[in-house]
């Protein structure tokens, strides 16, 4: 039994961490509207994006060559994955999920005797995947700075992935991030981004119309190409940033409710062995004077 | 009067401008164009420059650095790859710009080089343009 002291010290500890993860999660309550609204400020641009991707795709089909990009090295052998996560933690399942769905899929590959190459955004991912696969780590970016993100750093990423992609470091790139469904839902998400991949549903929407290019179609694909895959990243890190927001809030807002449940808990235990000590020298007293 | 066609101005941000316009003009790679309703169905890349759409109680400009102008009869879409409206670009903004091209033509070769070189002089020309 604990002494009524130490019951008084664990509930004003469990207070003020209540103190604090209230606090976290209005901050990610805050944050999280502002990472939705960016998020779904990039979606517009992203829609046409595909849209006139389709549109190249369609007008692209039948011919052989084409850039590298879109048709891919001809090989599967070399796989680049890409964890995005969060630099911080008490935010829930987040960075666990996608490090869990990028270590399944990097044993899978294994297994299947592919090269397997990981690259990581935001070094929660980094952490958790370096027992296994340090020796694989290809590339770390940091996003500690990053107040807000924005298209910069999303081209810088890309940059990066398409200068190893044209020196052959590898053959498909497939990015993991959560994909925001809503405050308490994250989906984790894989998305192939080398080869880029043509929406179906696109492509049957605006392949009636008949475009003409300028400069040429290839020309115009090797421009289009580079930007598509920065667009993707962008949308996956945004998606990221608002699910991580949403993952915090949730995850704070469960522990600030545990904490209120302890808080009771501990209430309750302390006024009952308070009352035990007051009855227990009542007693005391009581037999004290009868015995006289 | 001609009928108005449809504008969309998006960047990967967010959609800029969103409004129906008489006429836009599009610093097209291969040379300045305006597209008015009814033109043929096109897709162009874009160069850093200014796009000005005419409405009939007025104009608007805005800058863009780059990107894709997709053009049809009834519409026309710019993916850019950063737009400003032209009153909100500073001489700083467009300076990092001017910056970022010039590390980028030292860093490629063959055709990507041309395409820099390009970009590099038509972001330099803009800052006469726009007076910054």
């Amino acid at each position: 039994m604990p002494s009524l002291k130490d019951l008084k010290i664990r509930i004003e500890s469990v207070k003020s961490t209540r103190k604090i993860t209230k606090a976290m999660q209005m901050v990610a309550a805050a944050k999280l509207r502002r990472a939705q609204e960016a998020a779904e400020g990039a979606r517009p641009y992203a829609e046409r994006m595909a849209a006139v991707m389709a549109n190249l795709a369609v007008s692209l089909q039948d011919s052989e060559s084409g850039p590298r990009m879109l048709k891919g090295t001809g090989r599967d052998s070399t796989y680049l994955l890409i964890a995005a996560t969060a630099e911080r933690g008490l935010c829930g399942g987040f960075n666990s999920s996608i490090a869990r769905m990028v270590r399944d899929r990097a044993r899978e590959l294994v297994a299947a005797g592919k090269t397997v190459k990981i690259m990581t955004i935001g070094s929660k991912g980094r952490e958790q995947l370096r027992r296994e696969f340090e020796d694989r780590f290809v590339g770390h970016v940091d996003m500690t700075d990053q107040r807000q993100i924005d298209s910069a750093i999303a081209g810088k990423i890309a940059q990066q992935i398409q200068t190893m992609f044209t020196k052959d470091e590898f053959d498909v790139a497939i990015i993991f991030f959560n994909r925001f469904q809503s405050v308490i839902t994250q989906v984790p998400t894989a998305r192939q981004l080398i080869p880029v991949t043509v929406d179906a549903i696109g492509k049957s929407e605006t392949a009636s119309q008949f475009y003409n290019f300028e400069p040429g179609e290839s020309e115009i694909l090797e421009e289009l190409l580079p930007q598509a895959v920065a667009n993707q990243i962008f949308t996956a890190l945004l998606e990221n940033a608002a699910s991580e927001q949403g993952a915090r809030m949730s995850a704070m807002d469960n522990a600030t409710r545990n904490a209120g449940d302890m808080i009771d808990n501990l209430t309750i235990v302390y006024n009952r062995s308070r009352q035990a000590a007051i009855t227990k020298e009542l007693i005391e007293i009581i037999s004290g004077a009868e015995a006289l | 009067m001609a009928d108005s066609i449809r504008l969309e101005l998006v960047s990967p941000e967010g959609v800029l401008a969103s409004e129906d316009a008489d006429a836009v003009d599009l610093p097209v790679a291969e040379g300045d164009m305006t597209a008015m309703s009814g033109h043929a169905a096109l897709i162009a890349t874009l160069n850093p420059g200014i796009i000005r759409t005419q409405r009939s109680d007025g104009i608007d400009e805005y800058v863009v650095t780059g990107g894709f102008v997709e053009v049809n009869a009834t519409s026309t879409s710019i993916l850019a790859q950063q737009a400003y409206r032209r009153s909100e670009l500073t001489s700083e903004m467009l300076k990092t710009h001017i910056e970022k091209a010039e590390d980028e033509l030292s860093r490629s070769a063959g055709s990507q080089r041309d395409l820099a070189e390009t970009r590099l002089a038509c972001l330099r020309n803009l800052t006469s343009q726009l007076g910054l």
